[in-house]
């Protein structure tokens, strides 16, 4: 599959990188991959001096715990934000398909594979509407999704009837977050885990992922060299409506219910931490490793600050400023590259 | 540059969109206001929660039970002070025969106050004021003696000494303040071996909530007992109790308002027991008290629609099984 045949020459001043299999962009993706990884590390030693009750084995599997949902929808998000889109409609399309999980398993009695399919789907649904409303109706993704996302918040609460539906009849639900298939690791840290190798292969691996850093390397150039990229943006959305379906119900399994008025700012939470992992929002560059580590900086950073009880309003301003940080290297660092 | 175009028309488009629905969430009256019932605009803090919708339907039975006409919007979260304002305003606009308000901000409604004035429409108000003379009376819960009550039940059961800590739900509205400061307050001046080490702030977000919970628990191993100064916010400990595996009744966990999940958690013990108010009580006596203006009756000025503690013990009982909601 000769599939990147991209040239740059429509670009004018961006230092925009060529496409992914080029030696420095790689060499680019690994450096930023490394910083970020060594932010990780700093911010686990500092916390670990700063308060002797951060590494312990409780605390660490609760802050990956906290990682899963975020992580997940970090994960889909990455594909979008490669391809130079965005999805703002993945925080409250988790709280909808969470729901949906509520009325398939709840409300119809359907078997629990059966229910969790569905609400899985119910994300892949979305995200094929957004795929569809961008690619075949040449919506801007931010107004598309955007869109998407009050349309989830108001379903999620129109069918729930504003009311929180609870699992606890449900059996074998609530194992799907805390249970335990591997000793002492919450299902959900396995799930974030196992679907980061699923992406990690997708992007790295496969005609999709291919596909997904040349749209954001350079749409026209990779239409033109005959890729039909409408069906591929449809596909990518949709891959990242599955990725929110799962969050949807694994969050509704750790909270043993689906919360209708959850999720807004979720996304937010999830785009940053696909930023902070050298993901560039212009799109053609980015990996999965870098959204894992991404969104464990955001939960360390998170957890650290409230084991040494900084008020809530300072913990905000902390992660802005790290946030400011991440991309801030990053555009230097592309700078720096392209002069 | 050409980026930064899109993203500038990007933002001004989610603005007026978000505009555009917060406007458009007061239509309902039109249709209710052309009939010979009297009408009355009711504007909460919100509707999402539990809690509003249990103080909307104490509101529509009793406007049934009058035979008046209601209406009951509020944003979708209890930050947006802006579009609830502009909910105030319509419903100012379509010239009800009375207005019912819950503020979200103290200040910021004032000048629509002297707008209702000026249009001779008799506000009464419910949950928390206005600080306007205009509005006739308040339905609402005394917050900060709640917030004490549930201080004198935690001491009770953690033996009048040892450390607790607190997850609210806002730092700014008058509830999640009073909440705290009630707690606080009394501790301070009734229990000096306790120590409150930590307040941190959920949002009500259940997740959020959890991951807090769990945090202090870590930071703190000594703690004894967390409050959570709302439905999200218990329910949030609660999920991190369980989460952590600890034993019923090894950290003493007090909450606030109802709903099916804490009265499951306080039946199964995870929670040692929550102070509920009266929201179905609040809507009726928002509604009585319109209904009283309208009829140029005055309304007390101030309704205190009253709070109760509950536990294993008392669920049953008839004067609290009548106001906890599901």
């Amino acid at each position: 599959m000769n599939a990147t045949p991209v040239t740059d020459q429509t670009r004018v001043g961006g230092g925009t990188p060529e496409p992914r299999r080029s030696a420095t962009s790689f060499l680019r993706a690994q450096i930023q991959q490394s910083l970020a990884f060594a932010t990780l590390v700093v911010l686990l030693v500092f916390f670990s001096f700063a308060s002797s009750n951060f590494f312990t084995w409780s605390n660490i599997s609760g802050i990956l715990l906290s990682t899963a949902v975020i992580g997940i929808l970090a994960l889909g998000t990455t594909f979008v934000i490669i391809t130079g889109g965005i999805d703002l409609s993945i925080g409250t399309g988790m709280t909808l398909a969470a729901v949906m999980t509520g009325i398939f398993l709840v409300n119809l009695e359907l078997p629990l594979m059966v229910g969790v399919i569905g609400g899985i789907l119910t994300g892949g649904l979305m995200g094929f509407i957004n795929g569809f409303n961008i690619a075949i109706l040449r919506l801007p993704p931010f107004i598309a999704t955007l869109a998407m996302m009050l349309i989830a918040q108001g379903l999620a609460l129109v069918i729930s009837g504003v009311r929180p539906i609870y699992f606890s009849s449900v059996v074998g639900f609530k194992d799907i977050a805390l249970g335990f298939v591997i000793p002492g690791l919450p299902n959900a840290v396995l799930i974030l885990f196992v679907l980061a190798i699923l992406a990690y292969v997708l992007l790295s691996k496969t005609l999709l992922g291919r596909y997904t850093f040349a749209i954001g390397s350079n749409e026209e150039a990779t239409r033109l060299s005959g890729v039909d990229t409408r069906k591929w943006k449809i596909v990518i959305y949709t891959v990242a409506g599955l990725f929110t379906g799962v969050a949807g119900v694994v969050i509704g399994a750790r909270l043993d219910s689906a919360q209708p008025q959850l999720g807004t700012g979720y996304e937010l939470q999830a785009i940053a931490a696909v930023i902070i992992g050298g993901t560039s929002l212009l799109g053609g560059r980015g990996s999965i490793l870098g959204t894992l580590i991404g969104a464990l900086i955001m939960s360390v950073l998170i957890n650290g600050l409230r084991i040494m009880s900084i008020q809530t309003e300072w913990q905000n301003v902390v992660i802005g400023v790290v946030i400011l940080i991440a991309v801030f290297t990053d555009a230097l660092r592309q700078r720096r590259a392209a002069s | 540059m050409k980026k930064n175009i899109v993203f500038l028309a990007a933002a001004a488009a989610i603005s007026l969109a978000l505009a555009g629905c917060s406007a458009g969430g007061s239509d309902a009256g039109d249709a209710a206001a052309d009939t010979d019932k009297p009408y009355i605009a009711l504007v909460s803090k919100g509707f999402q929660h539990q809690f509003w919708q249990a103080v909307k339907s104490g509101a529509e039975s009793k406007a049934a039970e009058l035979g008046v006409t209601v209406t009951f919007d509020g944003p979708a979260s209890e930050t947006e002070v802006d579009s609830q304002l502009q909910m105030l305003q319509a419903a100012i606009d379509k010239k009800p025969d009375a207005i019912g308000y819950a503020a979200l901000d103290p200040e910021a409604c004032v000048s629509l106050m002297d707008a209702a004035k000026t249009a001779s429409i008799p506000v009464v108000q419910f949950d928390a004021g206005c600080n306007s003379d205009y509005p006739l009376s308040i339905a609402k819960t005394d917050s900060l003696g709640a917030g004490a009550l549930a201080a004198d039940h935690m001491a009770e059961l953690i033996g009048g000494k040892g450390e607790v800590a607190i997850v609210g739900h806002s730092q700014i509205n008058s509830t999640g303040v009073e909440r705290r400061d009630g707690f606080v307050e009394q501790m301070e001046a009734e229990y000096p071996d306790i120590t409150i080490v930590d307040i941190q702030y959920g949002d009500g977000d259940h997740l959020k909530s959890a991951d807090i919970a769990k945090a202090m628990i870590a930071a703190h191993p000594d703690l004894k007992g967390l409050y959570g100064t709302n439905e999200g916010s218990a329910i949030g400990i609660v999920n991190a109790v369980g989460e952590l595996g600890l034993d019923a009744g090894e950290l003493t966990v007090i909450g606030f308002d109802s709903g099916q999940a804490q009265i499951d958690a306080i039946t199964n013990g995870l929670m040692a027991g929550a102070i509920t108010q009266n929201p179905i009580g609040i809507g009726e006596a928002t509604v009585q008290a319109a209904f009283d203006a309208i009829n140029g009756e005055t309304p007390e000025k101030v309704i205190d629609t009253g709070y109760f503690w509950f536990d294993k013990t008392n669920m049953e009982d008839a004067e609290i099984a009548a106001v906890l909601y599901k």
